[in-house]
């Protein structure tokens, strides 16, 4: 076979003499006898793995979207009956079909966990990551193929453990994503699920991490340096290390809050609590603030893992769409890897009203102010990369525009959250929640739907309905600022974020309690335009319009050096080398508007 | 489907793919017990009074299973070296060796714990007890790991060293890497715990 | 990964018994020190030293990292930076906190 044979000598001109052609045959036999099993489900295939991610990633944002939606009943109309479930939740989460706050605390804790953990960061990494990247860096698979198909089916384990916690008695974990201790320690037994799912999932992360860093070092093909890599691995890059040296002190935390749950430990248990009159039986002498510190020494460098990715994603479908190369292509990879870096130092930010001293919270104030910076730098050079560019408005670059603005109102409001003093009236309130889910939710998502339009046709051969891409864009993009924007107003008010009532107690939440039924109306309606997403999603699988290779007439090797899938087993017809950077678009005097990467000139 | 440097070092970073994989497991190792040594400093800091390692610990039998480890991590790497010269036997040797040695490290182990949990000491007991258990138990469960990986290395996986000598020589270096690492975080375990 | 000599391999085996002899001595240097009963800062900073010791024998010459490839003392570095973290804020801010 003509493919097998080049790959045989691209082989051989890069490992030297050391490929025993009777092993190489032992492996085509091998592929040519695989099983369904081993061919869909336990695939070693960076592509198979990247859908399995995919898909499961997406089902997992619908289930955490869906629990908010039921939530959103409960904030706009308190202490009525859910309409449509009420009835199905049993008495034990929604007696008449009225939501428990014992149930709405599973919820908001749920939501957090599974959107984050089991939705964005698989889907950005997980999916794209291992989809694309090594198509991108020219590889025929990732370093270590069996250790990919582990990372799924860890993640896959986690996730269902997450799932099968709301079936416990009392239900699933109920302490926030945050789960801080003392009151994680003494919750009913789906923290302990959690726990759980949180030490499979960091597995499974751990895995995937080492894989990628060491396919991006190791797997690049002929020609291709550092400095042309596209930006997408240059992020995925950066991202795995966050992973790779973030995770593991949430893994140590969660060990001992399962010591503090199962053996009595007091980790973090202080001494004297006394719960309902009763005194706990806990030795003590332990620390809440323990678990603050190693809990957000991963939770902050997890933020940049949401962003980073999705500033990946856009920086392809920028340079493309407006057909000329990124801006500051440098300055975004010195940005990325100081924020990297910096993404360490600052996460007390999270804790100053624990009640540290001025020198080390001006210390946290400081390294966070500074982390701005590189956060501004990439996206001053996405706005930079627009100026005098001939824009194609696809559907992809549709969702790639609008991030920037959304990212620049997430980053912009974090700032007064990042300096102690305005924090004290901020924290913990709906400021911070506005904050934060601008930049996952019109930032990361959107950033993640423009890569599922751009990338579809080369998984799939086909383009996604554009007609059906942007309603789902224009009813995505109006409800998410509609969800999120109020939630500004109400934190300057001071209403207070996990309450289940929406602050209905309160009197200094009465005049901004209105607000509560417009998010809600805004979240259904956000539910319903994603509709058209889910039918296009799947009716362009066999009904979409069939497009060429380069669909978009892209530069990079994923699109200029593959065929039209399926992709060969091994990716490329023949291993592509590299002789040029990534973005090459309307070079002067060249005969089309782009010039791949591969291309002899 | 063969994926290039498995065997054979990449030109520019002169390594093959395995050594840097487990280098970076390792590197999520270091923040992985640091965490823990972090919460040991913070607790004891954080602690009205904390023992001292030496009025709690069996140093005579911590100092037993300190050579112990050690001498294991010199006979593990014997026996890397001992491929390194194609002498397979005495690989045989050096790794079987090591295994002992570690499986004795966990006897020793069960014996310390057995007899604390005799007198009474338990994880709840106190915070020094607590993350004394963990930090221990922990360690001990990477032993048991590199137990299970030298002992395939030094079983069915040794089959290896007929059809790809090269590619089972760098498997016996990196769950040598690994091992060593096992050795560096007692050699750290051991004073914190039991002498301080 | 490239061919090594014999004679170097069987140079690295004089050097593993050595570091193994001078692991020993270091042990029971710091079982003997523990024996002294120092204050706790003063017993923390030499256990700590002899520990350092210790380790750096292991990684530098039963882990190769003497001569280990620059990529690799970079994740290295790196992954000490974000561990001295670790180890000094959280307890800074138990030292420097409103409650003192």
């Amino acid at each position: 076979m003509r493919d097998d044979t080049s790959k045989h000598r691209s082989q051989k001109q890069v490992e030297g003499v050391g490929v025993g052609t009777a092993q190489v045959h032992a492996a085509h036999a091998e592929h040519h006898e695989l099983s369904f099993v081993r061919k869909y489900i336990f695939s070693t295939d960076h592509k198979v793995i990247g859908i399995q991610y995919g898909i499961t990633a997406l089902l997992f944002l619908l289930f955490g979207f869906t629990l908010m939606m039921i939530m959103r009943w409960q904030l706009a109309y308190p202490g009525e009956p859910i309409p449509l479930i009420g009835a199905l939740l049993g008495p034990e989460r929604a007696p008449d079909g009225v939501m428990l706050p014992e149930f709405y605390n599973q919820l908001g804790a749920m939501h957090g966990t599974i959107m984050v953990f089991l939705g964005v960061v698989p889907l950005a990494v997980g999916a794209f990551g291992n989809y694309i990247m090594p198509l991108q860096i020219g590889a025929v698979d990732m370093a270590f193929p069996k250790l990919n198909m582990m990372s799924y089916w860890v993640y896959f384990v986690g996730g269902v453990t997450m799932l099968v916690s709301f079936f416990l008695p009392g239900g699933a974990a109920n302490s926030g994503w945050t789960s801080y201790a003392p009151l994680a320690v003494i919750a009913t037994t789906g923290q302990t699920a959690w726990l759980l799912g949180m030490v499979f999932l960091i597995t499974s992360s751990l895995l995937g991490s080492i894989n990628f860093i060491t396919t991006i070092i190791q797997l690049r093909t002929h020609g291709l340096t550092f400095m042309r890599l596209p930006f997408f691995v240059w992020a995925q890059f950066v991202t795995s290390f966050l992973l790779l040296l973030a995770f593991p002190p949430l893994e140590a935390a969660g060990i001992m809050q399962l010591m503090d749950r199962l053996a009595g430990t007091s980790f973090f248990m202080p001494s004297g609590l006394v719960v309902s009159g009763v005194p706990l039986p806990y030795t003590g002498g332990g620390s809440p603030l323990l678990w603050q510190h190693l809990f957000w020494f991963l939770a902050h460098p997890e933020v940049y893992v949401l962003i980073l990715p999705a500033m990946g994603i856009v920086a392809e479908i920028i340079a493309n769409n407006t057909r000329k190369p990124l801006w500051g292509y440098k300055s975004m990879v010195n940005a990325a890897i100081f924020l990297g870096f910096m993404s360490f130092i600052v996460w007390a930010h999270h804790m100053f009203m624990t009640g540290m001293g001025t020198v080390i919270s001006a210390f946290f104030q400081t390294t966070t102010m500074i982390i701005s910076i590189p956060s501004i730098i990439i996206l001053t050079a996405f706005f930079l990369s627009l100026w005098g560019a001939s824009i194609r408005f696809t559907t992809p670059m549709l969702f790639a525009l609008a991030f920037l603005p959304m990212f620049g109102i997430g980053g912009l409001t974090g700032l007064p959250l990042g300096l102690a003093p305005p924090d004290i009236h901020l924290h913990d309130t709906y400021y911070v929640i506005g904050h934060f889910h601008y930049v996952v939710a019109p930032g990361t998502l959107m950033a993640l739907f423009a890569g599922i339009y751009y990338w579809y046709p080369k998984v799939t051969g086909r383009k996604m309905n554009d007609l059906l891409g942007k309603i789902h864009f224009w009813g995505s993009f109006i409800f998410l600022n509609g969800v999120f924007m109020p939630m500004f107003i109400q934190g300057l008010a001071g209403v207070s974020r996990r309450l289940y009532d929406g602050g209905a107690q309160y009197a200094h939440a009465q005049e901004v309690l209105h607000w509560n039924e417009f998010i809600s109306v805004s979240a259904w309606l956000l539910g319903l335009a994603q509709i058209p997403f889910i039918i296009n999603f799947f009716w362009s699988i066999k009904k979409g319009k069939k497009v060429e290779e380069n669909v978009w007439q892209a530069t990079t090797l994923e699109w200029s050096a593959t065929t039209s899938p399926p992709l060969a087993h091994g990716n490329f017809v023949q291993i592509p080398e590299v002789y040029r950077g990534p973005y090459e678009y309307s070079v002067p005097g060249a005969q089309r508007d782009f010039l791949p990467q591969n291309e002899r000139a | 489907m063969n994926i290039p440097y498995t065997s054979t070092a990449r030109p520019d970073t002169g390594l093959y793919n395995a050594k840097v994989g487990i280098w970076l497991f390792l590197a999520s190792e270091v923040m992985l017990f640091g965490a823990l040594f972090s919460s040991y400093v913070l607790l004891r800091v954080g602690a009205p009074s904390w023992p001292h390692g030496y009025e709690m610990m069996n140093i005579p039998l911590g100092t037993v299973n300190t050579i112990i480890l050690i001498g294991s991590s010199v006979t593990m790497v014997m026996s890397w070296a001992s491929l390194m010269m194609k002498q397979f036997s005495k690989y045989k040797l050096y790794m079987g060796l090591t295994i002992l040695l570690a499986v004795l490290f966990l006897v020793n182990k069960y014996f310390e714990y057995s007899a604390e949990f005799h007198h009474g000491r338990f994880p709840r007991t106190s915070t020094y007890f607590a993350i004394y258990y963990t930090l221990t138990g922990l360690h001990g469960l990477h032993i048991l790991g590199g137990i299970i990986v030298n002992s395939y290395l030094w079983g069915p996986g040794s089959k290896m060293w007929n059809t790809d000598p090269q590619r089972f020589t760098n498997r016996v270096e990196v769950a040598g890497l690994y091992w060593h690492f096992v050795d560096l975080v007692w050699i750290f375990l051991f004073p914190t715990l039991y002498l301080l | 990964m490239e061919s090594v000599h014999s004679d170097e391999v069987k140079k690295s085996v004089r050097t593993y018994i050595l570091v193994f002899v001078a692991l020993m001595v270091l042990t029971m240097i710091t079982v003997a020190i523990s024996t002294l009963h120092l204050d706790v800062a003063a017993a923390v900073t030499v256990a700590l030293i002899v520990a350092t010791i210790k380790g750096s024998l292991v990684a530098g010459f039963f882990m190769h990292l003497i001569s280990e490839r620059k990529l690799i003392y970079a994740t290295l570095i790196l992954t000490a930076v974000f561990f001295v973290a670790l180890m000094f804020l959280p307890v800074s801010t138990f030292l420097n906190s409103v409650a003192q």
